[in-house]
């Protein structure tokens, strides 16, 4: 057979690399950043093989950069994910993640009797332990240790 | 958020727990004054409890304050499908404080955040419930005459038991020593007990209610039957931790016997003789404790 040997994502010239994100929670971030009601070009590679761990999941923005506000709340569910700026085909910023003290909006209160989950009011939760990622309902003051954090849709 | 509401206890400063113990004291030697002259309060209970509501209107009714409210939210505008938000804006157009208790958690902190004049939570659902909280503070402050340095012991559900926890939060300011006394369902949650080991208090988890010649304080809750899977084992535990009155011999002379009520046989009816039965003093402390945090809120002590 002939193979042709291609890289499998391609390089960016300008833009933001999400790389690092384990695969079972990279369609998690695509729809925590909102990624699917962006207007830039979007590459997103899964099931790629890690020389770290296991399998991940890259994805590549064309010519958008985030806030650190904005990217953090992907912390909760991918705190080992890296951080690429790219300009000129160049990393010129690598950023590790961190987890924000307060989460607004993307996490679910675990709590079916929790007034957030009642009433049309946004989430908030309280980051109490960035160690082992445990989060407190700002309404309900329900503690949410990390595998059991559910996701809004 | 309107910072002259009270939530949860955790809003209080020691200085501030404090403060209303010591306007509390003011209020029982004094009880009918006209601070809330001219003032309207709104109870809205959103769910039944007589007991509290019944405590708050007298506290607003002795200081001289008019009530607007309800007490049911079934013939209200809720039952049509009106949101939280838009009953409490409404309501803090009309009132200078609101009272509120509601079946979900979590309710009384929103509310805070959405209305215009300060809000007391009576309770919202399993979650706070602080003017029990500080109406405890008070009567234990009477009847010991301080609040440091002394020996609790809590019997009974202290897994879902709010009462418990706030409490246990509260005392955390005096250098108290606990005792929990519990069945293996219902013991104190892991969290509360870190909480005291991170703050350097004592505290020893026992399974039965024997021993209690050192208590200053037995803090009695009540067993629910809904909180076992197995009935038989409700029954068996339910008859662990009832008080009788000849437990009471050989404790201390300044013992006090706190429950906040309603009780079903966690306490003997012969104990209500005893003089270190307190539990009815203590919910007429009630009235007192929420005259202060009222008064408090409104800027007027």
């Amino acid at each position: 057979m002939n193979q042709k040997k291609e890289l499998v994502v391609v390089a960016l010239e300008n833009g933001t690399v999400i790389d690092h994100i384990p695969s079972d929670k990279l369609f998690k971030v695509v729809s925590i950043l909102g990624l699917d009601k962006l207007d830039s070009q979007i590459t997103i590679g899964n099931n790629l093989s890690s020389k770290k761990s296991g399998l991940k999941g890259i994805i590549k923005i064309t010519d958008k950069y985030f806030e650190s506000s904005e990217i953090n709340r992907i912390a909760l569910i991918a705190p080992n994910a890296v951080l690429n700026v790219i300009k000129d085909y160049k990393v010129v910023e690598k950023q590790k993640l961190t987890l924000p003290d307060q989460v607004c909006g993307i996490i679910k209160c675990v709590n079916p009797k929790c007034v957030t989950n009642n009433q049309p009011i946004e989430t908030k939760f309280h980051v109490v332990d960035k160690e082992s990622i445990n989060v407190k309902c700002h309404y309900c003051e329900r503690m949410i240790e990390q595998e059991d954090i559910l996701f809004n849709s | 958020m309107n910072v002259k509401s009270l939530v949860s206890i955790t809003d209080y400063s020691k200085e501030k727990i404090l403060k209303i113990v010591e306007a509390a004291e003011r209020f029982e030697v004094n009880p009918n004054q006209d601070l809330l002259k001219n003032k309207v309060v709104a109870t809205l209970f959103f769910e039944p409890s007589t007991r509290t509501r019944l405590s708050f209107e007298t506290a607003i009714n002795r200081l001289g304050g008019r009530v607007i409210g309800f007490s049911d939210a079934s013939n209200t505008s809720t039952s049509k499908g009106e949101t939280l938000k838009d009953t409490i804006i409404m309501v803090s157009n009309y009132a200078d404080l609101i009272v509120m208790r509601h079946p979900l958690d979590g309710a009384a902190r929103y509310a805070s955040e959405v209305s215009n004049v300060p809000i007391i939570n009576a309770g919202d659902g399993a979650n706070q419930h602080p003017t029990q909280t500080m109406l405890d503070l008070y009567s234990i402050k009477k009847t010991q005459g301080t609040l440091e340095n002394l020996n609790i012991y809590m019997v009974g559900d202290l897994k879902y038991g709010r009462t418990v926890h706030s409490l246990l939060m509260a005392m955390s300011h005096f250098n108290p020593k606990f005792t929990f006394i519990a069945p293996d369902e219902l013991k104190m949650p892991e969290e509360y007990k870190r909480f005291c080991y991170e703050k350097g208090i004592e505290y020893r988890e026992m399974s039965e209610l024997n021993d209690i010649s050192e208590a200053d304080i037995l803090y009695m809750t009540r067993v629910q039957r809904e909180r076992f899977l197995d009935l038989v084992e409700y029954e068996k535990v339910k008859n662990v931790y009832t008080l009788k009155k000849n437990m009471l011999e050989g404790t201390k002379e300044n013992l006090r016997v706190l429950h906040p009520l309603p009780r079903v046989g966690e306490i003997a009816e012969d104990v209500d003789e005893s003089p270190k039965a307190y539990y009815f003093q203590q919910a007429k402390n009630g009235v007192y404790a929420r005259q202060a945090i009222i008064c408090d809120a409104l800027g007027l002590i």
